[in-house]
């Protein structure tokens, strides 16, 4: 939900003025809980996933170590998850980036002169942000279950095979993943193409540019800060999300996610090396995506 | 003709794409009024029952209350140090600005479930049993980025001659900070503030892994997902709605008036 942040982080920054030790004293404390409660776990993270097995073979008990081979044994056991959660992550990303461009220029540019539609639409976009995920994504589930009407109409048209469900497919999963992360794709590209300067559109096509050529070589460039943060603020946590995937939501047992492996191994299985491993090598494919990224945009674009 | 359609296309499918995201939220809100005796799945009667006698449901009661005293006491502490944070950020030169930069950043770019599974590793290596306050330090610890977020960026607009003036005039550090530029940035800290507080109150993922046996709003749907949630979920989830939505609106049309009257001036 970093579109707040992202929507107003436009602004040209004031050069800082004082130099003082102040600056330490406000400082300080949320950096040392940064430093305890975000930087030291992913340290716990790693040490945990060298963990081995405790000699007394007791279930969730593990002693320190440094064994390499849980690693292995996580992408040996869970490697078709692994693989899914970038697929989903990828197409429900490319999905969302699809639906929501229209709807951000629509807002940013064409309803531009009409501050009170731009409010309600803006508002309408966030709105989705106020009643829990969980319950929008279960009522997707009981839109598309086999008893409802949807379904029903489905399968009466024969769009859809008659022993065919629409929940715990790939489809139902990436549909509900798409949905969720909407506006997390549209908020930052409307922030870009708010400020998008009109007259190098008129530019465009005053020297003959078709509308087309005038979208590919002149709006889209100049939106793409908006769409790399949106597409990093849906790709992200959808790679990690366990939700939708869920079988108790949109899901089946073979749609399970990276997520979900670490949710069973972590909280069910107790399985902490390899729900650790798996959180690592997440997170080291995140950081290597992202700095690709912000080496692109530059990390002050992105804050 | 082709003109036309070319003008209505994209309204029309704004349109829709509106409609298709009201969805999930009109179908919550629909089932909230819905009389249920086992399961909350198919549509039977037409009863205000679920909406007068919330609290007959005990664990979701609980579960309501749990949510909004954890985005309380995380929204005060987070806004507090997050600002603090935006202030020297935006008005103060100091070594080590890239890596703090990068240290605010990272959690906004992590995957919850890493930061769930750490944090949890981390309370498990220390021997720190779970519950209600490890559920406030993980979500202290996420909202925190996006506080300080919001704040900069109204640090940023502000008048640094501003302040200047209020020194020039005698004021006292403390004076100046409490006169002049704590007023200007409570919309800043209010909008950080409300942000924080919406995202520990939907927040799932960090809160499983660091719940415990406790339960909050978000985990007790998760769990009770398996066996069908009762229709007391549905009324407070779309009670928050209409009482969120509100309050955005009404911020909203207030600024966006505003900056139509500036801009006619």
């Amino acid at each position: 939900m970093a579109f707040v942040a992202l929507g107003q982080g436009s602004s040209k920054t004031v050069e800082p003025t004082r130099s003082s030790r102040v600056a330490f004293v406000l400082l300080a404390p949320g950096v040392i809980y940064l430093g305890l409660f975000f930087l030291t776990p992913l340290f716990s993270l790693i040490i945990t996933s060298l963990k081995t097995a405790s000699m007394t073979g007791e279930i969730g008990m593990y002693d320190y170590g440094l064994e390499f081979g849980n690693y292995a044994y996580a992408v040996s056991q869970y490697g078709p998850q692994i693989l899914r959660s970038f697929v989903y992550a990828i197409i429900a990303t490319v999905m969302a980036l699809l639906i929501s461009y229209p709807i951000a220029y629509f807002i940013g540019v064409k309803a531009r002169n009409k501050p009170v539609l731009q409010a309600l639409l803006l508002t309408l976009v966030i709105a989705p942000f106020f009643i829990s995920f969980l319950l929008r994504t279960l009522a997707w589930k009981q839109i598309f279950s086999n008893e409802s009407p949807v379904t029903q109409v489905l399968q009466a048209l024969t769009l859809l095979p008659a022993d065919q469900n629409i929940i715990g497919t790939d489809f139902a999963v990436i549909f509900g993943l798409t949905y969720n992360f909407i506006p997390f794709m549209t908020l930052p590209i409307y922030t870009s193409l708010e400020r998008l300067d009109l007259r190098l559109v008129e530019a465009g096509s005053d020297l003959y540019a078709s509308p087309a050529k005038t979208f590919w070589r002149i709006t889209l460039p100049l939106s793409m800060p908006g769409v790399i943060s949106g597409t990093l603020l849906t790709f992200i946590p959808i790679s990690g999300d366990y939700v939708s995937a869920s079988r108790d939501f949109l899901g089946d047992s073979d749609t399970s996610m990276l997520g979900n492996v670490v949710e069973a191994t972590y909280l069910r299985m107790q399985d902490y090396p390899t729900a650790s491993a798996l959180s690592v090598m997440l997170m080291a494919a995140i950081v290597i995506i992202v700095s690709t990224y912000v080496r692109r945009a530059g990390t002050e674009d992105l804050l | 003709m082709k003109l036309s359609l070319g003008k209505w296309l994209l309204p029309s499918y704004v349109a829709f794409a509106f409609i298709f995201m009201m969805i999930p939220i009109a179908y919550t809100f629909v089932f909230s009024f819905n009389e249920t005796e086992k399961s909350n799945i198919a549509w039977k009667r037409f009863t205000f029952e679920n909406w007068l006698n919330v609290c007959d449901q005990q664990e979701v009661c609980n579960a309501f209350g749990n949510s909004i005293a954890i985005a309380v006491i995380a929204t005060l502490v987070a806004t507090v140090l997050g600002t603090a944070i935006a202030i020297a950020l935006g008005r103060y030169k100091f070594k080590g600005r890239g890596a703090t930069n990068l240290l605010l950043f990272l959690p906004m770019a992590t995957p919850e479930v890493v930061m769930g599974a750490g944090l949890a590793a981390q309370f498990l290596n220390v021997g720190i049993g779970k519950g209600f306050w490890t559920i406030v330090i993980g979500h202290i610890m996420f909202t925190l980025s996006f506080v300080v977020v919001t704040v900069k960026a109204r640090v940023a607009t502000l008048d640094p001659r501003l302040e200047e003036a209020g020194k020039d005039l005698y004021g006292s550090p403390a004076s100046v900070f409490w006169r002049i530029t704590f007023p200007l940035l409570l919309p800043g800290i209010m909008a950080a503030a409300m942000l924080a507080f919406a995202l520990s109150f939907d927040d799932f993922i960090i809160t499983q892994f660091n719940a415990g046996a406790e339960t909050t709003f978000p985990k007790f749907i998760y769990t009770a997902a398996a066996r069908g949630i009762p229709p007391e979920a549905n009324v407070l989830g779309s009670a928050v709605f209409f009482v969120a939505i509100a309050i955005v609106l009404i911020v909203q049309l207030r600024s966006s008036l505003k900056a139509r009257r500036l801009a006619k001036k």
